[in-house]
């Protein structure tokens, strides 16, 4: 729990020497809990109560990176309900392989030369598991031929060892330390560095290993309920959430393995890893058609719900216009952008695309909040200034909005105004058909 | 020293409704279906038991609909030019309930004269909407629910222009009412209220909060119903209904599931991506509160009727 000004002024010298540029320790400790000033203003404040008053700051659900070439982060979450303020650190989502398989270098390099893109942003798998199903190190060598990403490993210690010294240097994640074998898998992580899976199938049960690991020196763990019963899975990744969020329950305060790989439908598995607090979800293979609606999931679910995706508003061009091409009209959100956007584009047809700001709505949002008006539009054509770029004065509003053509012609009085179709997927035939 | 699982304790609790009467009840249905009821968080069942398991309907139309996917042609194939062998495959595929979609061909006889073919073809119980324009669905679903008097029907869907005909004819004849509004706590409050107003008991009102389909603004659905669940069970009496959403009819309009040729080769498949495109949506949607989800492909219908059965069996 964070510490109250109270509390922490008793950690303080209480001389009040105000070198800290405040009158008293209080006042310097009011400030502190508020996360206004730094600790270090102050020189006198004793190792003690330094380490005291950085474990109280400290979040409640550490942070885990596995890091090779690339990185990935869990943890430091700060709320329950994405609603609450946003989630942050997207659970990073990884494929994996066997080391038995004498295809692996193959796959790995397939799976990581994938890349989709959505509204814009290019995904990519995070990472690959290897399970030590036979020889790790050689493995891990042909994975490491083909990607640079960050690691999972799965088995028991022995067979692990290989693997670690195959990819030295690096953090990986190692799968998993249980009640039979957690001294031997605590030794490896300490030895490599690495970050450590703790499983078991109670909360009791996972607090009673992490305290033993913790005391040999582990502090990057990572919990694995041992479970991917939908059911079971669901209240035991809520239940360390809300240990962690509401009573800073550091015991717990780690990011959850979800191993999507042992589920009976992996997607559905997925989904509701990434909906409830995952931090690491596994898949059994590469498939793009299972791994694209997953990383829209993700995005989704971690995008802040203060502020909707969007693209800059200006005048963008799609397939190099010329002064005759036509103008389209629509908003920044990015779904929508990028729903036009890209309909164009693979039409092959040249247009100018003015993206209005409508404080990144979609188009019949922004008309119903007044976010995309006649007046707006009138703004964002003079502002981009159009006229200059094309010969024919002609827009083309979206066909859900057209309703504001009549305003729009009052808006713009020298230019054409045109309603396209409603939805995008229509509009190539309606520029080929209707706008020569 | 074992955890102490920290558990909520809610003031509210979410209202059972029933959909559907069967003889007993003074219809016809083979079975009435309860939903409703929870006071926690979905599935949170370490707090409380969830009393009533969540359903699937499937949606069907009272004509061949011309611009669904040619993916849900083939599991339906010819069923779809006959709503009562399609209520009957339906019904077969899993489903718990029927949407019946009327569509703005429909004429006061042709919609009674459908809805009675489902009736009789399949015991579950229904769902009828109208085409989505106001005069249109006032015209269809009065003489409908009056034809169904007794059947305990859910009238659909209401919204704030075109409420007071259906709320009216559905206190008149028994049935219940679906009421949909745009993705915001307060006007989907707003619209129960409205709707009470006129006199129909709450336990007759499944709300609607719509949603966007997955890469389509599903997140704003997806926290509207935390939202309203949340709401509930903290004690607002006009939050406290059970949710109906569409994640069917959502994600087949998406890009993804709709096109089948010049996507990017990085989609993948195109068949099992739409149908990964439908479940996951609905998954993300069962997880945030939905009590029933209207599907429209047997696969998706498969695989998030297991889910939910594996998320009440914990
Ligand atoms: C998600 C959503 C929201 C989100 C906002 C998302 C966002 N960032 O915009 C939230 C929840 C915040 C929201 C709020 C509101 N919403 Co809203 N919302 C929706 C919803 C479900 C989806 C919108 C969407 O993202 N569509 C996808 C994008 C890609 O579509 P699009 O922008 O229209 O683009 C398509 C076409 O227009 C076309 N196109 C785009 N540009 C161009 C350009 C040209 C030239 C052409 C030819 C075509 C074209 O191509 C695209 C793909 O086909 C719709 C209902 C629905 N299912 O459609 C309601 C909807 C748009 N909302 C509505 C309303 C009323 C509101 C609110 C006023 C109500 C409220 N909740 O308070 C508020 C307004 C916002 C405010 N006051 O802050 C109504 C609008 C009613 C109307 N006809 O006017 C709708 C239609 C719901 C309904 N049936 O009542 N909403
Ligand atoms: S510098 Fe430190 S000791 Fe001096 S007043 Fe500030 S807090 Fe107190």
């Amino acid at each position: 729990m964070a510490l109250s000004g109270i509390q922490i002024y008793k950690l303080l010298p209480q001389t009040n020497c105000k070198e800290c540029g405040f009158p008293t320790c209080l006042a310097f400790a009011m400030k502190l809990a508020a996360k206004q000033v730094e600790l270090s203003t102050c020189p006198y404040v004793t190792e003690e109560s330094k380490t005291q008053l950085a474990e109280s700051s400290a979040p409640p659900i550490r942070l885990v990176a596995l890091k090779a070439g690339t990185e990935v982060k869990a943890g430091n979450e700060v709320v329950l309900f994405r609603h609450e303020k946003t989630f942050y650190n997207k659970p990073g989502i990884f494929v994996r392989f066997k080391a038995s398989d004498s295809g692996i270098a193959a796959k790995a390099a397939a799976a990581h030369a994938y890349s989709v893109n959505y509204v814009g942003m290019d995904f990519v798998v995070d990472g690959f598991a290897i399970e030590a199903d036979g020889d790790l190190g050689a493995a891990v060598k042909a994975v490491r031929g083909a990607t640079d990403r960050p690691l999972v490993l799965i088995g028991d210690a022995a067979a692990i060892e290989p693997g670690l010294q195959a990819c030295s240097g690096e953090t990986v994640l190692i799968h998993a330390a249980d009640a039979s074998n957690w001294e031997a898998m605590a030794a490896l992580a300490a030895k490599y560095k690495a970050a450590l899976a703790v499983k078991a199938d109670t909360l009791d049960g996972l607090v009673d290993l992490i305290e033993k690991i913790k005391a040999k020196g582990v502090e990057d763990l990572v919990l694995d309920f041992d479970t991917t019963q939908l059911g079971k899975w669901l209240a035991m990744s809520t239940q360390v959430r809300r240990l962690a969020i509401k009573q800073n329950f550091r015991a717990l305060g780690y990011p959850v393995f979800a191993p999507a790989y042992a589920a009976a439908d992996e997607g559905i598995f997925a989904a509701e890893a990434i909906a409830k607090y995952a931090g690491f979800v596994v898949l059994d293979k590469f498939v793009p058609e299972n791994v694209y609606p997953l990383l829209v999931l993700r995005e989704n679910i971690y995008t802040d719900p203060q502020k909707p995706i969007q693209v800059q508003p200006g005048i963008y061009e799609i397939n190099s216009p010329k002064p005759e091409d036509p103008v389209l009209i629509t908003t920044n959100f990015s779904i929508t952008y990028f729903a036009v956007a890209n309909e164009v584009e693979g039409s092959g047809l040249p247009a100018w695309l003015v993206v209005t700001d409508a404080e990144g709505m979609s188009v019949l949002t922004a008309w119903a909040a007044g976010k995309f008006d006649a007046e707006r539009i009138a703004k964002a054509v003079k502002g981009f200034d159009v006229a200059s770029k094309v010969s024919k004065k002609r827009v083309v509003l979206p066909g859900h909005v057209a309703v504001l053509s009549g305003e729009l012609e009052e808006e713009l009085p020298d230019w054409e105004i045109r309603v396209g179709p409603r939805e995008a997927v229509d509009l190539p035939a309606f520029m080929k058909q209707a706008l020569n | 020293m074992p955890i102490e699982i920290p558990k909520d304790k809610w003031p509210g609790s979410i209202k059972a409704v029933t959909i559907g009467a069967t003889a007993a009840e003074g219809g016809t249905r083979a079975k009435s279906i309860t939903i409703g009821g929870q006071n926690t968080m979905p599935y949170l069942q370490f707090e409380k038991p969830t009393p009533n398991t969540p359903v699937i309907a499937i949606e069907i139309k009272s004509r061949k609909p011309e611009d669904w996917s040619p993916l849900l042609e083939k599991p339906w194939g010819e069923a779809m030019a006959d709503p009562a062998e399609w209520a009957k495959k339906a019904e077969a595929a899993g489903a718990d309930l029927l949407v019946l979609a009327l569509t703005l061909e429909d004429t006061p006889d042709s919609a009674v004269k459908t809805v009675k073919a489902v009736l009789a073809a399949s015991g579950l119980p229904l769902v009828v909407w109208g085409p989505g324009q106001a005069e249109k669905d006032n015209e269809l679903l009065v003489p409908v629910a009056e034809a169904a008097k007794g059947e305990k029907v859910v009238l659909g869907v209401c919204e704030d222009k075109n409420y007071r005909t259906i709320v009216a004819t559905a206190m008149a004849n028994g049935h219940l009412v679906e009421a949909r509004t745009p993705m915001d706590v307060n006007l989907a409050k707003q619209l129960n209220i409205l709707i009470s107003d006129m006199g129909l008991p709450m336990d007759r009102i499944v709300m609607d909060p719509t949603t966007g389909a997955l890469g389509y603004g599903i997140e704003y659905g997806y926290s509207v119903m935390e939202r309203l669940r949340l709401a509930a069970l903290q004690g607002d009496a006009m939050t406290q209904l059970p949710m109906m959403v569409t994640p069917g009819f959502e994600a087949w309009k998406a890009k993804e599931s709709k096109v089948g040729e010049g996507v990017p080769e990085a989609w993948g498949d195109w068949e099992a991506r739409a149908v990964n495109w439908e479940t996951l949506t609905a998954m993300a949607l069962v997880e945030s509160g939905a009590d029933v989800v209207v599907l429209r492909h047997p696969e998706s219908v498969k695989r998030v009727k297991a889910a939910i059965g594996e998320l009440m069996a914990a």
